[in-house]
Formats: C-alpha cells, structure tokens, sequence
C-alpha cells in the first residue's frame, strides 16, 4: 500500500480528488443558492454524477498502481448510483409537485396539476386552469 | 405455481418453460457479474452462489418484470452510453457556469415532452437520462405515459430544448428497445 507511485499518477489523482471534491462544493452551493425547490433539485446532481466520478476515477488509478491489479469496485459504485440517483431527483420532485410546492413566479410554462394536488396561493390561478385543461383533455 | 379457479395470473401459465426456468437471461447476466466485481474473488464456490443469486433474484422480481429486457442494438446502446457521458459532464460545466451567476438571471421552465417511446424500460431509462444531466429534472410522467413533465434550470429556449431531449435521447432509444 505504501508503496512509492510516480509523480505523474500522484499528480492525476490529486487533480481528480480535488476535481471530485470541487464538483461537489459545487452543487451543495447551488443547494444554498436557489430560490425554490425545483431549481434547488438540480445542482446535487452535479456531485452524484461527475463529482463522485472523479473521485471514483481517482480511487481506481491509486489502487490499480499501488496493489499492481486492476482495480473495478469502483465503477459497481458509480452504476449504482446512476441508477439511484435519478430515480431519488425523479421523486422529489413528482413529490413536490403532487403537493403543490410553490415555484418562482419567473418560471416559464406551468406544471400539470395532480389529482391530489394542493395549489399553493400564489399559483393557485393558473393551476386551476390547468385543471380544467387537462380534465377536457381526458374527457 | 398454484393455479385456483378464480384467481388466475394472466402471464404465469402460458410462459414458455425457458421463461418460467430463466425469466431474464440479461437481468441475472448483470446481477452475476455485479456479485463477481464485489466480492473480487473468482474461486467456484463464489461463482456458483453468485450463479444461484442471478437465478433466484430474476424469479422473485418477476412480477415487476413483465415483460422480457430486449436490446435490439447493442452497438447503438453504447453510443448512447458514451453520448450520456460525455452530455453529463458538458451540462456539468455549464451548471457551474449558471451558479456564478445571480439565481435571478436564470430562467428556469416547466415543459411538456410527448413522448413517442412505448417501452416502460426505454421511458425509464429516458427520464433517467433526463435527470442525470445536470440542468434539467423529469419532474412526472402522466398517468397514460405518453407525455413526461421535466423542470429546466436554465431554458431560454424551450421548443429547441424539447427538440433536443428527443432527438438526441429519444431517437437513439426508439431503435435500442
């Protein structure tokens, strides 16, 4: 394990550890950032896909160098979590939306509404239009 | 299987043998080589209870499977694959470019995109695809599936978004499933 690496491969996977970790800082920011829930959705994403990616990348250089094998767990890692991640976004904001989570009044276009949907006081008018839209539609 | 007079499962009796033995060859193929890479040893004992899991695991979740995983193109598959990548880390950039900005620059939308895939599994991978790259959310699916509600971060120009999911996401997966 403690065995010596060159210094190009060192190099490489402190770039991508910090890269990772960068990614990462980023979209909790973004968390921190944004004005409503749907737009707040968005920014984790970048530390699930390339912020995990390059530091899995990282974890995979290190140990294929310093145990001479090549070294796969990592990607199980990252397929899981392409298959999680999305899926856990994908809820939230279905979720959100069922129970009439207000957006920023700056949004373009306008969410069908659910069955079970709560309009919120400030979207409840164009909601509600939506409603009669879409029950003609199903008619 | 049990087969009583009034409660009769329409799939379940007429199933070919092959299905009933093995439901979903690819499904245990993934799960077998998935235990394999965890575990990291390759000894017979492993490769055989790995083999037993990839059997058993396919039969439980059955029902959720109703239908048989077919992949008509592989090559096509992984373009899609290298085109999912190189797209996530693109939007990835782009995000961080936004976040520089003030949130209140940003023009975030709701958008409708019919959907013209019929397969629950390409609609699946579909909206997934829609939500790993950074900027934009698939936010519901309607209850007939053939329209899919998703949220942008930052669309200034929604019909030329919605013509982009479909031919660069939509399109390839037509052909894949």
């Amino acid at each position: 394990m403690s065995t010596e690496l060159p210094f190009l491969v060192e190099l490489l996977v402190s770039a991508l550890i910090l890269a990772g970790a960068g990614f990462a800082v980023i979209g909790a920011l973004g968390l921190a950032r944004m004005p409503d829930f749907y737009m707040r959705v968005h920014l984790p994403t970048a530390g699930t896909t390339l912020g995990v990616g390059c530091t899995l990348s990282a974890s995979v250089i290190y140990f294929s160098f310093s145990l001479q094998t090549l070294s796969v767990h990592e990607f199980l890692i990252s397929m899981f979590l392409f298959i999680t991640a999305p899926v856990s976004s994908h809820m939230m904001a279905k979720v959100a939306l069922h129970t009439g989570v207000k957006f920023v009044d700056h949004t373009q276009g306008r969410p069908w509404p659910s069955r079970t949907q709560r309009p919120s006081r400030d979207n409840s008018q164009i909601l509600s239009d939506w409603q009669t839209r879409d029950r003609k539609e199903t008619e | 299987m049990s087969e009583g007079p009034t409660v009769r499962i329409p799939t379940e009796p007429r199933d070919p043998l092959w299905f009933r033995l093995l439901p979903h060859p690819l499904i245990s193929l993934v799960i077998l080589v998935a235990w394999l890479v965890l575990d990291g040893n390759l000894t017979p004992a492993n490769i055989l209870l790995g083999g037993f899991l990839a059997w058993l695991l396919p039969r439980i979740t059955r029902r959720f499977w109703r239908h048989p995983v077919h992949i008509r193109s592989w090559p096509k598959l992984v373009r899609f694959a290298v085109i999912v990548i190189w797209d996530i880390v693109i939007a990835n950039l782009q995000a961080i470019r936004l976040l520089l900005k003030s949130p209140q620059d940003l023009q975030p939308a709701f958008f409708v995109v019919h959907l013209e895939l019929t397969n629950p599994i390409a609609i699946t991978v579909l909206a997934n695809t829609i939500t790993l790259t950074p900027g934009t959310v698939s936010a519901d699916l309607s209850s007939r599936q053939e329209r899919l509600l998703v949220h942008g971060l930052h669309v200034p120009d929604v019909e030329a978004t919605i013509a982009l999911i479909k031919a660069r996401y939509e399109a390839p997966l037509k052909e894949i499933f």
